[in-house]
């Protein structure tokens, strides 16, 4: 089956749930930055949990179908159209051979997730389908569709048909403060009292700059640090530390001026102190930001984090059984 | 004749011209073709020009230079032919 990508939209990737394993020699994790709605599309469509899907941002492809096919599309509020005909989100619909998915403007959050029935078939890269485009790997050639491009894909792997849906108690919230749970972390003490109790006050804007490496946000009151003689082999700034690696999630102040969240595409290595990382289960949530969303950051100690994880995995346990 | 709205396709930050130093892409009275730049919207560190799709004239812009826009925010008029 083929897919004959007409327009690209905006930045239109192919994801999976990315390739962990290689972040320590500096590739990163990549795959789908709002995993939840990931696993929803596939799952609404009959296939496995990862398998390959196009996340759009902001401003949807526009797609022709060369055969029959069943499709799903999730997280954002961005509606789908098919010859022209909304679709509903987060429920399977078919496409006619010929027909044309195009979407209508963004509503609400930020990405989407579009499955079809079989994956989207590109080579593996290191065990995974999802493109890292800073490092053209992975995905279609490496990069954001474009158009003119030939998508292929896979067989569908279990019978599925249109009108399964998703109710709304389990789609994620789009709030209108966005509440990012955090730990944290070693250089947390480098902060005064002072900057550390701004930090979790203020509300912060996430910049239109954002992107799949990470998100920088505004708004908030810069921090001050303690004093300290800089430790051999850091920088100048006191933001700056011997370098060090960074975790999927951390946040970052370079120049103790903006925090920064590294996310699926972040760079793995550098000399910015890290107050903490964001924890596991609301990395889906900075996905959904759009530009200028106001967030704010919760303090949370690990059994609470453990307890967010083993929670995610509960709602991701009730789609399923929801689906069955 | 007809006045007709122009939509941001994507959310961003909205500019009237092509760079801080020149005069807008388009003043009252201006001609407009189809593929005519009419703003730039900047997000994920890059500038996406909004383009006509309709010949016509130029009515007015319905924000201001660096709005915060939304995606499908009326951002001009144009009084298409």
């Amino acid at each position: 089956m083929t897919v004959n990508v007409l327009q690209p939209g905006l930045s239109t990737t192919v994801q999976d749930l990315g390739r962990p394993g290689f972040y320590h020699v500096g590739i990163p994790l990549s795959g789908g930055m709002d995993r939840y709605a990931l696993i929803a599309a596939n799952l609404l469509v009959g296939n496995d949990d990862g398998d390959a899907v196009l996340e759009t941002t902001f401003l949807g492809p526009e797609l022709q179908f060369l055969e029959d096919a069943l499709v799903a599309v999730t997280g954002a509020d961005l509606p789908p159209l098919v010859d022209g005909v909304e679709q509903p989100v987060w429920e399977a619909f078919s496409i006619k051979a010929g027909q044309v998915l195009s979407f209508d403007y963004l509503r609400s959050g930020a990405r989407s997730y579009i499955a079809i029935a079989g994956g989207i078939d590109v080579p593996l890269a290191l065990g995974s389908r999802s493109t890292y485009a800073l490092g053209g790997l992975g995905g279609y050639q490496g990069r954001a569709l474009k158009a003119g491009d030939m998508l292929s894909v896979g067989p569908a792997k279990r019978p599925a048909g249109p009108g399964r849906g998703i109710g709304p108690e389990l789609h994620p919230p789009l709030p209108t403060v966005t509440e990012l749970r955090m730990l944290p972390g070693l250089y947390w003490h480098r902060m005064t009292d002072e900057a550390a109790a701004n930090f979790f006050e203020d509300v912060w804007k996430l910049a239109p700059e954002a992107d799949r490496i990470g998100g920088r946000f505004r708004g908030g009151r810069s921090p001050k640090l303690v004093d300290r003689p800089q430790p051999f082999g850091a920088g100048s700034n006191p933001s700056n530390i011997t370098d060090a690696c960074y975790p999927y999630g951390s946040i970052q102040i370079p120049g103790c001026l903006e925090p920064i969240v590294l996310h699926r595409d972040a760079v793995s290595v550098g000399g910015y102190f890290m107050v903490g990382t964001v924890i596991s289960a609301d990395m889906d949530l900075i996905g959904q930001l759009p530009p200028n969303a106001k967030t704010r950051f919760v303090k949370v100690d690990m059994e609470q984090a453990l307890e967010a994880r083993r929670a995610y995995r509960r709602r991701l346990d009730r789609l399923r059984a929801s689906l069955s | 004749m007809a006045i007709i709205v122009v939509r941001a396709p994507i959310p961003g930050i909205f500019y009237d011209k092509p760079a801080p130093d020149q005069p807008p892409f388009k003043t009252e009275g201006d001609s407009v073709a189809p593929g005519d730049s009419l703003a730039l919207v900047e997000v994920m560190k890059t500038f996406n020009p909004v383009k006509s799709s309709k010949n016509g004239r130029f009515v007015r812009y319905l924000v201001e230079n660096e709005d915060e826009l939304m995606a499908g925010q009326p951002i001009a008029e144009i009084d298409v032919d």
